[in-house]
């Protein structure tokens, strides 16, 4: 082969070997999945902006919004996002039981704002406000419950992901892993807090 | 209308025997179907192909054999969407003069539902889903995609959403609402049995593997194209995709949500979309075009890319305007957001509004034409090869070009007033989806065809497909913008003027034409696959048509793990410079190449969401709450599994290139 033949060979082929790190592209593909996420929790604030006010004659937010409830609320949700962050800084640091300790941490905190929903929710349906009432109660329910369903959903990925860091370690799978979840619930935490503005501050003027 | 009763019992929910059909039509279907399938059941098991199908296909990750799979489900479902249409076109020339046809309304409902669901979600979208699958990783140089798993999932979703759509033609019913089932019609009051349900999870579990297929296409080539090829070096076809891709993952999320909002209204009683107690029927419909405007732009954007590779490999020329090209294209998938009312200017949004989607409608129209004039000015001055994906590249300028002029027409309020719902716009949307989407589908087949199987199609055959497609589509379409400006709206099912007659005659006639270009172009596939061997069919090159793009740069079919060294880019159409430059291909110094395992476990998750599907529709709580529950069991044990991939050893990889090296010297 002449050398000539040899470059341009080169030229257009790869002929050396190169590194090519696993998952490269699962943090790219986890932010645009939740960028679609996104984009349905878009529709369901839109749905609530043209049914926010359809009460059919019923109940509206100053009649069923407990906002020391909902801030305490709000609390829990925001706790648990800076618990996830120490886990983050704990596996940062090659910290297994730091990393697991904080997740454990933030389970609690997550676990107490579902909690604190399913209470509210069962109050609301108890005096006759559920989702059936009016547009407005049932854009209200199915906002505020799809969040609370990626919460659960996000919790049994924590407690997946607890186990499987106990098993294996901080093995960078698992580190992948922990940054699509911390990714996910600090998606959750921005999400909330567009709920606790537009829904529940907006809704008390 | 069928009898049905809502009443549950805890083991089977709402069915029971009510949920037989009783047309003698559907009966026959069924025994067609039923023999059809045992048959195919048998032979397999005589030939023992089951372990092969399940190990090879069923359970494989590669881009290349999923993106097979999903074109292999369009065309079986395609062959049920155009069944839909010929009786619908047998029932409208037939009900006249004080003739009832020979459907029933409630059958005839079905009809024209089933025919638009299944032609847009289980044709249009797997075909599409497929070609991108299969053509843009060898495009770009790449593997296999982002998320390999995720991709044979998500070819199992669509396949679950198909079977529960099929299976309400012999279980029940499906909707009568029309392809995007409005309310109230759609709601539980007027629509109380199963119809409008079986249309609600075959939709949501198919749109959960669009969704992700799109994610994964989008970072496929974000992530993973050759080293050297930029944005701006990226195949035309590649460009659309990623554009449609994005259009998948900005607009699906939008459907699902819609479908959750309409499926709470059917089951929990909300006030979403009711006439009562708050809600707002209009607000689906604002929603469900915010999605399904983006959908026709989804399905045409990767054709535009098929008409580019084929115009400017079969001219013998670099595309004319690449980067117009590419603007052109982004320009469109940015409008598309923007024109979603013009599908009912007769909400009675005022003047306003309406003149605002009317004039961004248009615009679209401006990259559209700038695309049209870049592949007249590729065939000017090129040497241009009629072979049959030009054949169909000539085909669909000429028959877009009118689909798109009478659509810049409906963009016009006033008019669309008019012509709102009538037989024009099916005339007009007919006009760009087939002389769009499928006539750039079979060029796309033709074209690839030798890539994916080693062997060209049979030309005679498919000059024939080609005449009657085109003839047929002409004869069949032209009468209804007829019938439409006469005043004849859509989804009639008796008529009672006879001078409209003729113009349904013709029709008919039109899609029998259309019937035996489908009828031919299965003969030119069998024809094809039965003459593969012979020179003039077989493809050693690997690049059959003088192609300009990398895909054309491997095997033909390609290798499991597509290239044995990864291709440098250093400009557009890579592999036309490679082959300028005499760049031979490496012989030897092969790496062992990682890749993905195959994998059950989409099958098996997808086979739970059907069937949760399936439960859901029939009201079985116990089978829905088990089969949901599987689903979430089968995907946290799957995160246990880390072992997921492999490597090809040197060896392998040495004897399958040898090969090729001993095909092409027999080749020259």
């Amino acid at each position: 082969m002449s050398h000539a033949t040899t470059d341009t060979m080169a030229r257009h082929w790869e002929l050396e070997p190169h590194h090519h790190p696993d998952g490269a592209s699962t943090s790219l593909g986890f932010w645009v999945y939740l960028m679609s996420d996104c984009l349905m929790f878009a529709v369901l604030f839109a749905v609530y902006g043209v049914l926010g006010t359809s009460f059919a004659a019923g109940p509206g937010p100053k009649d069923l919004f407990d906002l020391e409830l909902v801030a305490v609320n709000t609390a829990m949700l925001l706790l648990s996002s800076i618990t996830f962050g120490f886990a983050m800084l704990a596996m940062g640091k090659g910290d297994q039981r730091g990393t697991l300790r904080w997740l454990a941490v933030t389970l609690f905190f997550g676990l107490c704002f579902l909690a604190i929903e399913l209470y509210e929710f069962h109050h609301l349906i108890h005096i006759g406000a559920g989702p059936q009432r009016s547009g407005f109660l049932s854009a209200f329910f199915t906002l505020v419950g799809t969040h609370g369903l990626h919460v659960t959903f996000g919790s049994i990925w924590l407690v997946t992901l607890m186990v499987q860091i106990t098993r294996t370690g901080l093995i960078p799978a698992n580190q992948r892993r922990m940054v699509c979840l911390s990714m996910f619930w600090h998606f959750l935490d921005v999400i909330w807090i567009g709920v606790f503005t537009f829904v529940y501050l907006l809704g008390m003027i | 209308m069928a009898t049905f009763s809502n009443e549950t019992t805890f083991l089977l929910g709402r069915l029971n025997w009510d949920a037989i059909p009783k047309e003698p039509i559907v009966w026959a279907t069924f025994v067609v179907v039923a023999l059809g399938g045992i048959a195919g059941l048998a032979a397999l098991t005589k030939y023992r192909l089951w372990g092969w199908l399940w190990r090879e296909w069923f359970t494989s990750v590669d881009h290349k054999k999923i993106g097979i799979m999903y074109i292999v489900l369009a065309l079986i479902m395609f062959v049920r969407g155009f069944a839909d249409a010929i009786m619908m076109r047998l029932q409208q020339v037939w009900a006249f003069g004080g003739s009832e046809g020979y459907l029933n309304a409630h059958h005839y409902d079905q009809i024209f539902t089933a025919h638009g669901v299944i032609m847009i979600f289980f044709v249009a979208m797997p075909f599409i889903t497929g070609l991108m699958n299969y053509v843009v990783p060898l495009q770009i140089g790449a593997r296999d995609v982002s998320f390999p798993f995720l991709n044979n999932f998500s070819f199992w979703m669509t396949v679950g959403g198909a079977v529960i759509t099929m299976a309400s033609l012999f279980l029940g019913e499906f909707a009568q609402t029309g392809w995007l089932a409005f309310p109230p019609l759609s709601g539980i009051g007027y629509s109380p049995w199963v119809g409008v349900d079986y249309y609600i999870w075959g939709l949501q579990v198919a749109g959960v593997g669009t969704t992700l297929s799109g994610i994964n296409l989008l970072v496929t080539i974000l992530k993973m194209r050759a080293p050297g090829m930029t944005m701006m070096r990226m195949p035309v076809f590649t460009w659309t995709s990623f554009c449609a891709n994005i259009l998948i993952v900005a607009s699906f999320p939008v459907l699902t949500m819609t479908l959750i909002l309409l499926t709470l209204d059917r089951y929990v009683g909300t006030n979403f979309f009711t006439n009562d107690l708050g809600g707002n029927p209009m607000m689906y419909i604002n929603l469900i075009w915010i999605w399904g405007h983006p959908e026709v732009y989804i399905l045409i954007l990767p054709l535009f890319g098929v008409f580019s590779e084929v115009t400017s490999t079969f001219s013998g020329k670099r595309l004319f305007g690449y980067s117009s090209m590419v603007y052109a294209t982004v320009c469109i998938t940015v409008l598309s957001y923007l024109v979603w009312l013009h599908h009912f200017f007769t909400m009675g949004s005022g003047a306003s509004v309406n003149s605002f989607f009317g004039i961004t409608t248009m615009i679209i129209s401006i990259p559209t034409g700038a695309k049209l004039f870049n592949w007249l000015f590729t065939m000017y001055r090129g040497r241009i090869r009629y072979e049959l994906p030009m054949m169909w590249t000539v085909a669909f300028m000429l028959t877009f070009v009118i689909g798109g002029m009478t659509g810049v027409l409906l963009a016009v309020p006033p008019a669309d007033f008019v012509l709102h719902n009538s037989l024009f716009l099916i005339a007009h949307f007919h006009n760009v989806i087939i002389g769009g989407v499928l006539f750039g589908l079979f060029a796309a087949i033709n074209f690839w065809w030798p890539k994916a199987f080693g062997f060209k199609l049979d030309v005679f055959w498919g000059k024939v497909s080609f005449w009657f497609w085109v003839v047929g589509f002409w004869a069949a379409f032209m009468p209804l913008y007829i019938l439409g400006l006469m005043g004849v709206t859509r989804r009639l099912r008796v008529f009672d003027d006879p001078d409209l007659r003729i113009w349904f005659a013709i029709a008919a006639f039109g899609a029998v034409l259309i019937a035996c270009g489908i009828a031919a172009m299965f003969v030119q596939f069998g024809v094809s696959i039965l003459r593969r061997d012979r020179p003039e069919y077989r493809d050693v090159s690997g690049d059959p048509w003088d192609g300009r793009t990398l895909e054309w740069a491997t095997s033909s079919p390609p290798p499991a793990y597509n290239f044995a060294f990864n291709p440098i880019s250093h400009g557009l159409d890579s592999w036309w410079e490679m082959k300028q430059q005499g760049a031979t291909r490496p012989t030897g110094g092969y790496m062992p190449i990682h890749m993905p395992k195959n994998t059950g476990t989409g099958v098996i998750l997808a086979a739970l969401a059907t069937v949760c599907g399936m439960a859901l529709v029939w009201y079985v709580w116990w089978l829905a709450a088990a089969s949901f529950l599987g689903i979430v069991a089968v995907s946290i044990a799957h995160t246990f599994n880390y072992n997921r991939d492999y490597y090809i050893p040197v060896s392998e990889i040495e004897a399958t290139e040898d090969a090729r090296t001993r095909q092409l010297a027999q080749g020259v």
